[in-house]
């Protein structure tokens, strides 16, 4: 449904991104691993749209409707009820549907009896839950995520992971990088490991952790990849 | 007659604030997020004439409305229009500089994820504005402050006609040159304390709808 060819992308003398070629099939629950700096966010990036590279994206009708979490996400300054409102004006939701698609995601994320604080109020867990909410109401065909648990406690964690093992099992399509391994094997249909801007692997997510690829791979996976090398 | 020349004042500077606002909020978002060719110069421009000199401005208004003027057939030299056009093209750089700033700073913080939710550039930017909007209250009443305690450009387009076109500011010289000083320092408080008000007014509806007590700052 997705297709990133040729893809790099450089930030001034830094390339963050070389020669990316991935594909995105439906159903796919796809986790971008990898260690800091290796490319992860700008690949979200590059199949997202949201930054200029030098390959071709292409894009099937069916995957027009798409949408991205944040590892820290953004919230307007308005209530829960009207940051919800506003994603669904974005996407071109029909306005008879807004309210009842707006207290279900609210319903789904628990968070409907909180809908009238400031969105930004909240804490980091409940933010984040509402960024899926927010993400889940405009009914996207594919929803990306960038270290979505990154910044939050234990259990939240497992909150947000619960919510995208559900999209999951809905039949959502999701790219998501992140640097938790345990997440990206409870979670994750396909692993797509890159190192210093380059995809490295991109395997079922049991053939990869039960496969031997390279040294530095191995390393990563062990936690050991020292600094110097990365 | 002291009431109606407060009363003067503020119908000019909120006029004039109101209209720079209109075009100043969208002009700053557009700018923010618009890339074209020359966009530096502008903006250079732009951040230049937050330093206007409101005599500059009451001159070239002037000039306009006067009757061999390209405007002269208006005939709104020395009337409170006269006053709004020439406060407005005053503080229009400072709301449009001032909004594009804010918008440009908050996009480095959620454009990204406003884009992704399928916001157009000016929509984006739109969005950013009444994101903050309790800074946004903070320009204008910034604009508002320039405009209401300017002399130079109202008395130049006004011509500080007693029932008129006397607005504090221009009573506050007059009567200094005439060696009436209490007056003068008593008006001189009266601006201050009407300026002092509305920013109380905005910071309570700030708290009362929990904004960013930043913001305000």
């Amino acid at each position: 449904m997705l297709s990133l060819d040729n893809a790099s992308v450089r930030y001034g003398s830094v390339a963050a991104l070389s020669d990316a070629n991935l594909r995105i099939e439906r159903g796919d629950f796809v986790a971008l691993i990898g260690a800091n700096g290796s490319g992860k966010t700008t690949l979200l990036q590059a199949l997202h749209g949201l930054v200029a590279h030098t390959g071709v994206r292409t894009v099937a009708k069916e995957a027009a409707a798409q949408v991205m979490v944040f590892q820290r996400p953004f919230m307007l300054r308005l209530s829960v009820w009207n940051n919800l409102r506003v994603a669904l004006w974005l996407a071109g939701a029909p306005p008879a549907e807004r309210a009842a698609r707006a207290t279900e995601a609210l319903h789904r994320a628990g968070l409907f009896e909180l809908r009238g604080r400031q969105a930004r109020a909240l804490s980091g867990g409940q933010q984040q839950r509402l960024a899926l909410a927010r993400a889940w109401a405009t009914r996207p065909a594919l929803l990306f995520l960038d270290e979505p648990t990154a910044n939050l406690d234990p259990s939240a964690k497992r909150e947000v992971e619960a919510m995208l093992a559900r999209f999951k099992l809905e039949g959502m399509t999701l790219v998501m990088s992140t640097h938790n391994l345990g997440q990206a094997k409870r979670l994750a249909t396909r692993v797509v490991y890159l190192d210093r801007g380059r995809i490295r692997a991109d395997l079922a997510t049991d053939a990869f952790f039960a496969r031997h690829l390279d040294a530095r791979t191995d390393l990563f996976l062990k936690g050991e990849l020292p600094w110097d090398m990365e | 007659m002291l009431w109606r020349t407060v009363g003067l004042s503020l119908a000019v500077s909120l006029s004039a604030c109101a209209i720079a606002a209109g075009f100043g909020l969208a002009f700053g978002a557009w700018l923010a997020v618009a890339r074209f060719p020359g966009r530096r110069v502008l903006l250079a421009v732009l951040n230049t004439l937050l330093a206007l000199p409101s005599v500059v401005v009451g001159l070239v208004v002037y000039l306009l409305l006067s009757r061999s003027g390209p405007l002269g057939s208006w005939g709104i030299l020395f009337t409170p229009s006269a006053m709004v056009i020439a406060q407005t093209i005053l503080v229009l750089p400072v709301i449009a500089a001032l909004s594009r700033q804010l918008v440009h700073d908050s996009l480095r913080d959620g454009g990204d994820q406003l884009r992704s939710m399928g916001a157009r550039p000016f929509t984006t930017a739109v969005l950013m504005l009444l994101h903050e909007r309790w800074a946004v209250a903070t320009v204008v009443l910034t604009a508002f402050g320039r405009a209401v305690s300017e002399v130079g450009a109202v008395m130049i387009v006004g011509g500080n006609i007693d029932g008129v076109t006397r607005v504090i500011t221009t009573t506050i010289a007059l009567e200094t040159s005439k060696g009436d000083l209490p007056l003068a320092l008593a008006l001189g408080i009266v601006l201050l304390a009407l300026v002092g008000l509305i920013n109380a007014g905005i910071a309570v509806a700030q708290r009362a709808q929990g904004g960013n007590p930043a913001a305000a700052r």
